[in-house]
């Protein structure tokens, strides 16, 4: 790790003061056990602020829609996907960016560690494959495989898809083949049962709408639920087809779009687990297109692109 | 103020009481680990070690969605376009557990709804309806400032009564009428011992020294208002910022709201509901114009106006009780103390 955080820094530093970009997206350390804070650099000097490590989940791809200056980025695996899906959207140019790839290592949940931590975190320290979880009154030493994001088990892309320069080593991708084990659970329900389920899952939403503003997908300059005239969707709390509303319709927006970077999942205050319905669109876009979003720049979005061969036995 | 020991067979007796008398919300374990405010009087002594509440308490006064008026648009009713207020029922509730921070809470609040100029008729009622059981905190956590913002974990502000707890059992300190009453309707009435008052004392300062974060905000009351806002560090500072508005959602002293109307059918409510400043919506003008146009000018607003207008227009400290959920909850890690430093500085 700290051998990706020196190389971050040291080409960080070569871009600024080549003068290639005009500012640096990166990390910066966080005031908390278990989050950084993204920034911008915009002097060599300061390249040292940068960090990486294991909880760098957020997507820095969602700072990038509609920039006009020359960037410089960290990217990981879905970070990269992201950056090539808005390039292929037109919300920023290829030739603006100068991509830092950081093969990923996988992130830590936040939310996983606290709860089998059990006491108020105080400082967590990573390796290669422990973390050690400090509290006022005790210490314990967890497998870091034990501790990851859901998203992250399953990523099949941590090597970035598009970069200039890479902060490490590229590492072999995972062969297992994407199952989507838990869709499936969630398709064999019944449609009362599913029903139940995802009411069940969305009662605690408080409509913050933080899984939207993370989301490097969700740029549009007002959200269909922010629509005021007309107004599309209602938005009391109390309303819970409104809510419904939301998600599913947000999902479909982001169908075949989607890297499952889990960076909405992450900013929800409630811990709802909202990538259950992108997910449920990542796998059909794989099953029946053999899609999987953002790995090249060279391929239209699977949506807005028709092949006469496409899956169509859903058009009855 | 009168204080009285509350043994634990009391406690459960008291909550049971309570429950049977008001509407009671108590802090509930969820299945996450983390505590949310349910009607119920399953209270668990086991769980009162709890740090806080994920949400604040504000919403028991002042709801996510408040239904304030119902109308009609039928042409053939006579009371076509008629808006008529929907007469809420306040129920005397109590809030047992509640931690002093969030109880303080409440009086910044206050400042707000009811004010010479204007009567907030749907807070102050709900407000004047709850009685406030608070928890003092022994174990502080790291994220916790509130001895330099407005309360501390034995604070009393906006309390009927606190409870100390001691060992398995309490010291309950009645601090109004309200909390009398409460009291008695709990059966909690034994005297404590005479010893108790240093014991607190004690407790209190061993507490207090446990707040490990503190801010200050003298200077930023004495700088100039457009000097500060428009201060370079902003843009860098809020950079990382998504405006989503959390940090405001979960925040006990954040009072802002807009008004709705939904129409279903012919019927109408006008209602209202939780809004924030960070949200590009907040100050969208009908022509298009979005004075706050940036993310960072709305995160700008949030700390201007909890930081300095706040203490500018009504000279009594900061709107923030120093609960630390924004710091918590905040995806980005944006952090009001490292903001507040800087202003300040
Ligand atoms: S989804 Fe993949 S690339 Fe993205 S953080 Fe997780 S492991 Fe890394
Ligand atoms: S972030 Fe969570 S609480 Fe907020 S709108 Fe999304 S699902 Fe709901
Ligand atoms: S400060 Fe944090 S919680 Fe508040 S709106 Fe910004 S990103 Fe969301
Ligand atoms: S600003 Fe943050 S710390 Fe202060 S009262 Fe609100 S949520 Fe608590």
């Amino acid at each position: 790790m700290a051998e990706y955080i020196s190389k971050i820094q040291e080409i960080s530093k070569k871009i600024l003061q080549d003068g290639k970009v005009d500012i640096v997206i990166g990390f910066s350390d966080g005031s908390l056990p278990m989050a950084s804070r993204p920034c911008f650099i915009k002097s060599p000097e300061d390249t040292g602020k940068l960090i990486f490590d294991g909880n760098c989940g957020i997507n820095l791809a969602n700072y990038l829609t509609g920039k006009k200056e020359k960037i410089g980025i960290i990217a990981k695996g879905c970070d990269s996907r992201n950056i090539a899906q808005l390039i292929v959207e037109n919300k920023i140019k290829r030739e603006q960016l100068f991509i830092i790839g950081v093969p990923c290592f996988k992130m830590i949940d936040k939310r996983k560690t606290s709860l089998l931590f059990e006491e108020e975190i105080t400082q967590v320290t990573e390796s290669d494959d422990k973390i050690i979880v400090k509290g006022k009154n005790k210490e314990k030493t967890f497998n870091r495989e034990d501790m990851l994001q859901e998203n992250c088990i399953t990523c099949m892309h941590r090597n970035p898809v598009i970069y200039d320069e890479l902060a490490g080593e590229l590492i072999k991708e995972s062969d297992q083949k994407a199952e989507y084990e838990d869709v499936k659970k969630i398709e064999a329900m019944s449609s009362e049962d599913r029903w139940n389920h995802f009411s069940e899952m969305l009662s605690a939403c408080v409509r913050c709408y933080a899984c939207r503003d993370a989301c490097p997908l969700c740029y549009c300059p007002t959200c269909f639920v922010d629509e005021s005239s007309p107004q599309w969707v209602g938005k009391s709390a109390d309303n819970q087809i409104d809510v419904k509303t939301f998600h599913i319709l947000r999902a479909f927006h982001c169908a075949g779009r989607c890297t499952d970077c889990g960076a909405c999942e992450k900013a929800c205050p409630m811990g709802i687990k909202v990538r259950k319905f992108t997910r449920k669109l990542n796998s059909d876009a794989m099953r029946h297109y053999e899609w999987e979003a953002g790995l090249t720049t060279d391929k239209r979005p699977l949506l807005d692109n028709f092949r006469v061969n496409d899956y169509q036995d859903f058009i009855k | 103020m009168k204080l009285v020991s509350i043994n634990k067979e009391d406690f459960y007796a008291g909550a049971e009481k309570l429950y049977n008398s008001y509407k009671l919300y108590i802090p509930v374990k969820q299945e996450d680990n983390s505590y949310a405010f349910k009607n119920s009087d399953k209270i668990d002594i086991n769980n009162l070690t709890f740090l806080n509440t994920r949400l604040s308490p504000k919403s028991l006064v002042f709801p996510q969605t408040e239904k304030m008026f119902s109308y009609t648009t039928d042409t053939n009713s006579e009371d076509c376009n008629i808006i008529k207020p929907i007469n809420k029922e306040n129920l005397k509730q109590a809030i047992l557990g509640i931690r002093p921070c969030d109880s303080a809470s409440f009086g910044i609040v206050e400042k707000n709804f009811d004010t010479e100029e204007y009567k907030d008729p749907f807070w102050i009622n709900s407000y004047k309806a709850t009685t406030f059981i608070g928890l003092a905190c022994d174990n502080p956590d790291s994220t916790c400032f509130c001895t330099t913002a407005n309360s501390g974990p034995f604070d009393e502000k906006g309390l009927d009564i606190l409870l100390i707890t001691s060992g398995d059992s309490f010291i309950g300190k009645i601090l109004t009428k309200k909390g009398e009453e409460a009291a008695k309707i709990a059966g909690w009435t034994t005297e404590a011992p005479a010893d108790s008052v240093s014991a607190i004392e004690k407790q209190k300062k061993e507490a207090e020294s446990k707040i490990s974060s503190s801010i200050s905000t003298d200077k930023i009351k004495d700088k100039d208002t457009l000097e500060l806002y428009n201060a370079s560090f902003w843009e860098e500072e809020a950079f990382a910022c998504i405006n989503c508005g959390t940090c405001a959602y979960v925040c006990p002293t954040c009072w802002c709201f807009d008004i709705q109307d939904e129409i279903s059918d012919k019927k109408g409510i006008r209602m209202r509901n939780w809004d924030s400043c960070m949200f590009p919506l907040f100050t969208l003008h009908g022509s298009g114009h979005n004075p706050r146009d940036l993310k960072y000018q709305r995160a700008r607003q949030r700390f201007m106006h909890k930081l300095k207008y706040y203490q500018d227009k009504y000279q009594s400290g900061i709107q923030c009780v120093g609960c630390g959920r924004c710091i918590r909850l905040c995806p980005v890690n944006i952090d009001i103390r490292r903001i507040c430093d800087i202003m300040n500085s």
